[in-house]
């Protein structure tokens, strides 16, 4: 392909560009800008990767080989299918999103920020490209540390303890991956994710799933979870919960299910138990939460453990509905968390007791949280509609009833946001509530807008994603094939 | 009559540069007026140092086929090599370093002697390197005590040179004690060793272990143990790292970072290539000895960093739990574990060399030993060192931003390649209690707004009144290692290639 140079481009273009902002002694606003613009650039290269991508062909694209140490098999191999270039978009959509939310509410000590929103982006990016389980390792790990100094410096009160909680939960799960990596990769003789063979070993299985369930997260492993969103700045929490966790479930699509069908099936009714534990708890936690944060936290939670129903679920449906609600879900999270913030910074708080009646006056404001809100209830006809429903017919070939929790979560879903909504805004005016309070300003706008019609051209055709994510008429076996 | 064995002189030259290059250091001291002697004498280290390099470099391309030369006492060959050019690098950072920091500055010293030893430091430096480059090549237990004596002794005077500092005597004198300790059981090992094989060359004896069917003799077996015990304190892995924490503190900072990067690759790598050449037959011995002490080196070391406060504490005992990981790869005895040895010793002795660099420009603007509590806002105040040490830190916890990453990884394949899946679990364990405190360290320095310090930033210029200091040489020497700790992560298969070169002299 000629075009394979965009998948290295989208990779070190904003690692590169992050090396530049910290060298440069530019002003915030340039900084800012400059940030601004490496990001959508990212955007354009992965626009252009997407109009090259051949949907009807099968195996890996746009792939870039080249040694790294060649004595163990490790190579720098990068490439994309189909499913990774979904997450690729919504990876670099979402985090110009945040980058710019960043610029719009001026975070100080700019160069150092903004250096970080993009070192995250170019890891993030290189979880979904790297086919090198040494490369996916350690883009996985570099997607940690600018997070944990985004929180640690420009997040909340308790940012310690967030901070401490995050790395060492993620990091157990990473390091006992990096085991089973080695373990794999020895035993193979290949560390290379195309060309590696199955494996039938069921403790390399959990070595790596123990990584994944962590991140994505699933419960009972989302400790880290609500201190994490609740301290982050919103735009941090929105790219955690959009899409770094999403590096979770690509993991379990990518490595856990594709190399390991054997265990895979052991374990299967373990990890749907879970993901319906996560799924169930979550929905009830968001329920129960106070503030604004705490229910798109717990929310997050739960849909995690919908995505992992989906794809444990082993069908074709499953499969392509995880991959949609994958993308669907991190827009809606992207939004949700973005006007959190701005909620926020409005009235000091998301505590819904102190909040309410911010309709009134402020229709830019009420319009787009209502239509994320309703999107993210999964109203038919929206995108999150398709994707759960999707995922609800895939695991219901599995058996009815795990279907069933699903589907009771689905109501759970709809209370829990329809409460956020009216708690936020309507019931009587909240005491932090001034008149003063603004609705959103043209550069809020301009974040969150884009977001919201990508996730109604997402409900005017999902099949654009779920019918694009994988080669052939059934993703069951392209996933048994190994997408060969 | 004795026969004087030919010599080889140009095998021998790195060390006699270095030997050279002290003794006129020394002679700085008396013959150059005190306004130059600082200039002067740091001039002559870096040239003697950058020969020494040019000469190793170019030993290491003339010595593709190992052997020994002076009557069988020393090897020329690449594993000498590499780990020459290694140390002599770390050398040239010392040097950059030490002309801006020693003396060490502290709120008791006295300004305007400063001055007064700076060229006997430098002589010791040089001393020491050749002690080390002499070590690393040595190929009978004769050569290897005395050179182990000669870099000790050097060391010794070399922490206690601050000697109206807190700290620095003692630590000059524990470090004397313990050190004659582990030296003294060294020489009891060898002798047992050479008592029942009759030789003292590595090859002798293994031919003799072979022939005579020694694997099990309790002398042998006796001995291996007691030279393992003397290295051990020289590498300072637990349970022989008792002073390492005091001695690192006291010391002034660029004695530690020589001495955290320089003592163990001298010690590692030596070790390495005695177990080896001598002892292949009890390699079922020595090989779980080492994974037993890497073991104890990495829950002792990171358990107690957890609590410590002091800076160069934390990193002293991060420096036990890093020898732990580097004993992995030693204890595997295989081309690999070799390989992973060599590899993980450049990104380790860099990120360590550097980290305590840093420390040592943080205690000139205090005054004071550096606390994680007056870290805070370091990192935000001097941006490049703040940097290079979270650069550092993450390295030496295995995340992806250095070659600690690739290291680690190349240790834990050579224990899975040994069969002890064990040995990989407890190393990530390790790694993962390890990560609280670099991560602390990290936190002290971004996370705490420096107005919870009570010492102002920048104390220090007070002790010196002048201006803050602009330390380009401190930077300089930060900078390479920054550049040696990440370019190991890109670079790594050539970095593997010399590596395996250098193993291949090895009886593996």
């Amino acid at each position: 392909m000629s075009q394979s140079y965009l998948t290295s481009v989208l990779i070190w273009l904003p690692i590169g560009g992050a090396i530049l902002i910290w060298l440069l002694p530019l002003s915030r606003y340039a900084t800012g800008s400059l940030a601004l613009l490496i990001s959508f650039a990212e955007v354009g290269f992965w626009i252009r990767q997407a109009a090259h991508f051949d949907f009807a062909q099968s195996g890996l694209q746009m792939s870039q080989q080249a040694n790294w140490f060649g004595d163990l098999g490790v190579s720098y191999h990068v490439g994309v299918y189909a499913f990774s270039l979904w997450l690729v978009g919504l990876t670099v959509v979402g985090m110009a999103a945040c980058t710019a939310y960043g610029f719009w509410v001026g975070r100080d000590r700019a160069r150092a920020y903004f250096g970080l929103m993009l070192l995250l982006t170019g890891a993030t990016v290189g979880v979904f490209e790297a086919q090198d389980l040494v490369l996916f390792y350690a883009f996985f790990e570099a997607m940690l540390i600018p997070l944990y100094v985004l929180i640690g410096v420009w997040g909340g009160a308790r940012r310690m303890e967030a901070t401490v909680k995050f790395v060492i939960y993620t990091m157990a799960g990473s390091l006992l991956m990096l085991a089973a990596i080695v373990v794999y990769g020895l035993q193979a003789g290949t560390f290379d994710l195309v060309d590696g063979p199955q494996s039938g070993s069921r403790w390399l299985f959990l070595g790596f799933m123990v990584a994944f369930v962590i991140k994505a997260p699933l419960f009972p492993f989302h400790g880290w979870l609500p201190d994490a969103y609740r301290q982050a700045p919103p735009e941090v929490a929105a790219a955690l919960s959009g899409v770094i966790a999403k590096a979770g479930l690509y993991g379990m699509l990518r490595i856990a299910i594709t190399k390991f069908p054997d265990p895979t099936v052991f374990y299967r009714t373990t990890v749907l138990a879970l993901a319906a534990a996560a799924l169930v708890y979550g929905s009830l936690l968001a329920f129960r939460s106070p503030d604004f944060r705490g229910v798109v936290a717990y929310s997050s939670l739960a849909q995690s453990g919908l995505i992992a129903l989906g794809l444990f679920a082993g069908t074709d449906l499953g499969f392509d509905g995880a991959v949609l609600q994958m993308v669907a879900h991190g827009l809606i999270s992207i939004s949700l968390f973005l006007i959190a913030g701005a909620v926020e910074r409005r009235t000091t708080t998301g505590e819904f007791r102190l909040l309410g009646g911010m309709a009134r006056g402020r229709p830019a404001l009420a319009t787009l949280l209502m239509t994320v809100g309703i999107i993210s209830l999964a109203v038919p006809g929206s995108a999150s509609f398709a994707g759960e429903f999707l995922i609800l017919g895939g695991v219901f070939q599995r058996a009815w009833w795990w279907a069933a929790i699903g589907g009771g979560a689905i109501v759970l879903a709809a209370m829990y946001m329809l409460r956020l909504i009216s708690a936020v805004l309507h019931e009587a005016r909240g005491s932090t509530v001034s008149d003063e309070a603004l609705d959103l300003r043209p550069g809020e706008l301009a974040l969150v807008v884009p977001l919201v019609a990508g996730l109604l051209f997402l409900s005017a055709w999902p099949a654009g994603i779920s019918s694009h994510s994988f080669f052939g008429p059934s993703p069951a076996a392209a996933v048994r094939s190994q997408f060969k | 009559v004795i026969d004087t064995p030919p010599i080889d002189w140009f095998g021998l030259s790195p060390m006699l540069t270095l030997a050279g290059a002290a003794f006129l250091a020394l002679l700085c001291a008396v013959l150059v007026p005190r306004g130059v002697r600082r200039v002067a004498s740091a001039s002559i280290s870096a040239v003697g140092f950058v020969a020494g390099i040019v000469l190793a470099v170019w030993l290491y391309v003339d010595s593709a086929d190992g052997h020994t030369i002076v009557a069988g006492a020393f090897y020329r060959d690449r594993w000498t090599a590499l780990g020459q050019i290694i140390l002599c690098a770390i050398g040239v950072a010392t040097t950059l370093l030490a002309f801006e920091h020693i003396p060490a500055w502290s709120r008791d010293a006295d300004v305007a002697r400063r001055d007064d030893h700076v060229a006997e430091f430098f002589a010791l430096l040089l001393a020491s390197a050749a002690g080390m480059v002499f070590f690393v090549g040595a190929a009978n237990l004769m050569v290897l005590f005395l050179s182990l004596e000669w870099f000790s002794i050097a060391l010794y005077v070399m922490c206690a040179i601050d000697y109206n500092l807190e700290g620095s005597l003692e630590a000059g004198l524990k470090y004397l004690v313990v050190g004659s300790f582990g030296a003294g059981a060294l020489l009891f090992g060898s002798a047992l060793v050479y008592g029942a094989t009759g030789k003292i060359s590595y090859d002798g004896i293994a031919t003799a272990i072979r022939s005579q069917g020694l694997t099990g003799d309790t002398f042998v077996v006796v001995g291996i143990a007691l030279i393992i015990v003397g290295l051990g304190f020289k590498m300072s892995a637990a349970p022989f790292h008792m002073w390492t924490p005091d001695v690192y503190e006291g010391a002034p900072t660029t004695v530690t970072s020589w001495m955290a990067s320089a003592t163990k690759v001298a010690a590692l790598l030596l070790t390495f290539r005695v177990m080896t050449t001598a002892f292949p037959q009890n390699q079922h011995l020595w090989g779980w000895a080492f994974a037993i002490i890497a073991t104890i080196s990495l829950v002792i070391g990171n358990f107690a960093a957890l609590v410590q406060r002091n800076v160069k504490r934390i990193l002293a005992y991060s420096a036990i739990a890093q020898a732990g990981f580097l004993l992995i790869g030693l204890s595997t005895g295989s081309a690999l574990g070799g390989r992973a040895l060599m590899y993980y010793l450049i990104p380790y002795s860099a990120a360590a060399f550097g980290s305590f660099a840093i420390l040592a420009a943080r205690e000139r603007e205090l005054g004071v030993p550096v606390t994680l509590d007056n870290l805070a806002g370091f990192g935000w105040e001097r941006p490049f060192l703040g940097v290079a040490m979270w650069f550092f830190v993450f390295g030496f916890a295995g995340l992806p931003l250095g070659g600690g990453f690739v290291g680690k990884f190349y240790v834990f394949a050579a224990a899975y390649q040994h069969g002890w899946v064990w040995l990989v679990i407890v190393g990530v364990l390790a790694t993962l209690v390890s990560l609280y405190y670099y991560l602390a360290i990290v936190r002290a320095m971004y996370m705490r707004p420096s107005e919870e310090l009570q010492l102002r930033p920048g104390g220090g210029v007070a002790v010196t009144g002048g201006a803050p200091a602009q330390e380009t040489f401190l930077h300089l020497a930060v900078g390479a290692a920054l550049v040696v700790s990440v370019g190991s992560l890109f670079a790594v298969q050539p970095l593997i290639d010399l590596a395996r070169d250098a193993a291949s002299a090895l009886p593996l």
